[in-house]
């Protein structure tokens, strides 16, 4: 029977790519190891080796199709002895080439990259009543454009480069491979390798280099190819970087910026897939942020580059390749320390920061359709928390539901639902609810990581326990 | 006062980036069997250019020459040859089973074959290994199972580690393979304070620590330097210079140091630099370091200098980054094809029974293959067990995990 061959998935994270070229044609006999075909992905080009020995039958996907999704049949190979008889069994089972599509032509609003997938407006427009109007942090009226989140984040950081030459950045791959998740994209053919930095595999290391240069005057902007490898930074960080304006009596502060991929990913297991964002709440000094949508990755990116206290910034990897509409002004910033409403409704508060805003959006949509109005707040920072924002919903809805990705020992949710008890009590009409991460280190089996994780569905049920419903 | 130039960094850049040319011609690497091998307990100070030079054994007519050669029999260096033949050919099915999307990950050994192979043979049972993700030679040569690799790679339900760990970061205490850590280091002291257990304990045993080129530059790297030099740690501190760190080219950790293996020198450590695509170099200088650390003598710094032919991992795309002609220009060859032709040089091997021996090691590692996909791959077939996701976060399940499963309904 002849073999199908189909869209690899060169990485984990990776659902689509281009098949950019094929080395082969129709008719021509492959051996295994020879390379067939270039695929492109958001990260990479990768070469595509063949695995069994054959004559390549037909082309399914032609070269610059761009969006195939992972396991699309791309190509038959034929195997010794079968022919075209074999070949239109193939086809006739139902695999059929797939011509290259028109180009989609681009809306009005501004440029839309190819590769974006996930198209989520924001602020969401509310499908159940909306009491509370949800506001933007930019003039009504503004031009939108649509980017990636990967997008917001070098532009944030090449804006604040331009407008500040003390400003630079450094890590490992930032610079020649345009950042581990591609996020330094075109900075160091911008800014040189004076002002982006590749750094030795050191995160102790770099990250003490880092607070040396802000202690000299600099604004080092340091990323961490994930937070997991911070961990050993740690020390740097907190009794360092947090705390040398309190301990010089006021002299010397630390303004750097620590930023890179923080909590769940894709398949990477235990000491790649972890949310750390309960560990530098819990330190004064620092200031702690994880944006959700682009906008505000961009926004607060630019924010903590300008702020005078060290700023951990954290990033998600699953978000990175999501696009969300973009406000096109000339210096678009959003505040540390404000929470941003990003559903309104009257029933029950849902309380989430980074990836886990998804999961309430959501699971808002899955309450609507009972009948169950939640407002759903996207916390931006950590620290500060922007308990207002917080306590005015909470006093509306007398229901609060906490997400976060991480474990919800002394984390996140365990903070919200001390602050509600202490400042809302009367206010509550039940016990406030966290949902979390298992208690486990997170396994890297797809049904484990499936189980280890909170969803919509664990959002939903918990947001209706509260509600009695 | 006098005016003073204004300062400036130096910031390393490695010799070719794509668009070049590459060109070893100015590489000055020693002709085998040029170098000394000094008794085993010889003073440090005494030794200090072993770390300048490269040891090695094959020539270029496939002769094995020199002090290093030692005396393998036809039939270890034919089992050797088969060792990293098998690990090829695993990598090989491996990188495809990815692309087929049976795993997420993977990250393969093409021109590194020798290294842990070759040491593998050296050690004893009992002895540990805290390696780096490429060092699963060590396992093949030592029997460990492909098919248990496979599993593992897979995250199916014969996985040994349980659908816990990423793919390659092999585990198994028993087999001298301690685990592999994702965050780079870490092994490095750990294989000393292991070592040093074990020399508490007055046991026989010893260590072998790994890291990469690029690693040496963690912190962990230089606290294990301390401690093993300090209390004489009966430990094997091994470094294979692969020369990239994905982007990163080895000038970016090894800074103004002139080789890896002169890192040991501060510390008074016995230093070597070897040729890591010469099974019988490394095997020569694997037998001289294990000897020291089993006789009491302490640690032996030993730089394995070789090329990373492929993709750093499945994730990468070295064209990036690094010239694709560059590991053809690589001047100490690939491994296998050298240690082949010594074998029939010696007249014990031939081009027919290579080709043989080639066919018969897909077919064992594909046979392996089938065996272990028949229990499931990463997204079809048999899943590690959920209800051992809640096991071992404690030695004892504690009564919230014992909820939190239960709640789980399973």
């Amino acid at each position: 029977m002849p073999i199908t061959i189909t869209m690899p998935a060169l990485s984990p994270t990776m659902t689509e790519g281009t098949v950019a070229n094929w080395l082969v044609t129709e008719g021509e006999n492959i051996a295994p190891g020879d390379i067939i075909a270039e695929i492109e992905t958001d990260k990479a080009t990768m070469e595509v080796e063949a695995i069994d020995e054959g004559v390549l039958g037909r082309i399914l996907i032609a070269a610059g199709t761009e969006n195939v999704a992972v396991n699309t049949p791309i190509a038959i190979l034929l195997l010794e002895g079968e022919d075209a008889a074999a070949l239109d069994g193939a086809l006739a089972a139902g695999l059929q080439p797939v011509a290259v599509p028109e180009p989609v032509a681009e809306p009005a609003a501004g440029p839309v990259r190819a590769q974006a997938r996930v198209i989520v407006a924001a602020p969401a427009s509310p499908s159940v009543a909306a009491e509370v109007t949800v506001e933007a942090d930019w003039p009504s009226g503004s031009e939108m454009t649509v980017m990636t989140v990967r997008d917001a984040l070098r532009d944030a950081m090449a804006e604040e480069m331009r407008g500040n030459e003390d400003v630079f950045l450094m890590g490992e791959e930032v610079a020649e491979y345009q950042g581990a998740y591609k996020i330094s994209q075109g900075l160091l053919q911008e800014f040189g390798a004076r002002r982006v930095i590749d750094t030795p595999i050191t995160e102790h290391g770099f990250t003490g280099m880092g607070v040396g240069a802000a202690f000299g005057g600099l604004r080092p902007i340091v990323e961490f190819m994930t937070f997991n490898f911070a961990m050993q930074a740690i020390d740097q960080i907190i009794n360092s970087a947090a705390k040398t304006l309190y301990m010089s009596g006021g002299q010397m502060g630390c303004p750097i910026v620590f930023r890179g991929a923080n909590g769940i990913a894709s398949r990477v297991a235990a000491q790649h897939s972890q949310c750390y964002a309960s560990w530098y709440a819990h330190c004064p000094g620092l200031k702690v942020v994880s944006p959700y949508t682009a906008a505000d990755a961009k926004g607060l990116l630019k924010s903590a580059i300008r702020d005078p206290n060290p700023v951990i910034f954290l990033e998600n990897e699953l978000l990175y390749g999501q696009s969300f509409e973009v406000p096109v002004l000339e210096d678009f910033t959003v505040p540390i320390g404000k929470a941003r409403v990003a559903r309104s409704g009257g029933d029950v508060t849902i309380v989430a920061f980074s990836i886990a805003v998804g999961w309430a959006l959501e699971a808002a949509e899955l309450l609507a359709a009972e009948g169950i109005a939640a407002e759903v707040i996207d916390l931006r920072s950590v620290r500060p928390l922007d308990l207002p924002t917080i306590l005015q919903s909470v006093r509306k809805t007398n229901r609060c539901v906490t997400v976060e990705e991480g474990w919800l020992s002394c984390g996140i949710g365990a903070e919200l639902s001390a602050r509600l008890m202490e400042q809302a009590f009367d206010d509550l009409d039940a016990p406030v609810t966290r949902i979390g991460g298992a208690d486990v280190p997170m396994p890297y089996a797809a049904n484990l990581e499936k189980l280890a994780i909170p969803d919509a569905a664990a959002i939903a049920a918990a947001a209706k326990a509260v509600c009695y419903r | 006062m006098p005016e003073r130039a204004p300062l400036s960094l130096q910031v390393p850049e490695p010799e070719w980036r794509p668009g070049d040319t590459p060109d070893y011609s100015h590489v000055n690497f020693p002709p085998a069997g040029s170098v000394d091998r000094p008794p085993v307990d010889a003073n440090p100070r005494d030794i200090r250019d072993l770390a300048y030079t490269i040891i090695r054994v094959l020539n270029r007519e496939g002769q094995a020459v020199g002090p290093w050669a030692g005396t393998p029999t036809d039939d270890e260096l034919l089992t050797g040859l088969r060792h990293m033949m098998t690990l090829r050919a695993f990598d090989a099915r491996m990188l495809q089973a990815q692309r087929q999307g049976k795993t997420s990950f993977y990250m393969q050994h093409l021109g590194e074959e020798a290294i842990s192979c070759a040491f593998r043979t050296a050690l004893s049972p009992g002895d540990m290994n805290f390696p780096t993700y490429r060092q699963a030679g060590l396992l093949i040569a030592g029997g460990y199972p492909i098919k248990d690799m496979m599993c593992q790679v897979y995250s199916n339900e014969g996985d040994p580690l349980k659908g816990r760990q990423l793919p390659v970061m092999y585990s198994s205490r028993k087999d001298g393979f301690f685990s592999i850590s994702g965050n780079l280091g870490t092994q490095y002291i750990q294989a000393v304070g292991w070592a040093m257990a074990s020399a508490i304990s007055n046991d026989t045993k010893i260590a072998a620590a790994w890291i990469g080129d690029g690693s040496t530059a963690e912190n962990d790297f230089h606290a294990a330097l301390v401690f093993a030099s300090t209390y004489k740690a009966p430990v094997v501190l091994n470094i294979v210079n692969n020369q990239w760190a994905i982007s990163t080219f080895q000038g970016i950790a090894r800074g103004g140091s002139g080789t890896f293996a002169s890192r040991g020198h501060g510390f008074g450590i016995p230093s070597l630099r070897v040729d890591g695509n010469d099974y019988l170099a490394v095997r020569g200088v694997a037998s001289w370091a294990i000897e020291r650390a089993r006789r009491n003598l302490g640690p032996t710094l030993v730089e394995y200098v070789t090329y990373r032919v492929g993709g750093h991992s499945t994730s990468d795309d070295p064209s990036a980054y690094r010239l694709k002609t560059e590991s053809d220009a690589w001047p100490l060859g690939d491994p296998i094809l050298r240690l082949k032709a010594h074998l029939i040089v010696g007249g014990v091997w031939s081009e027919e029974r290579h080709k043989q021996a080639e066919a018969e090691v897909r077919d064992t590692v594909i046979a392996a293959q089938r065996e272990a996909e028949a229990l499931g791959t990463l997204h079809s077939g048999g899943h590690p067990s959920a209800r051992d996701m809640f096991e071992d976060v404690y030695a004892t399940m504690p009564p919230h995990l014992i909820r939190q499963r239960h709640d789980a309904g399973i």
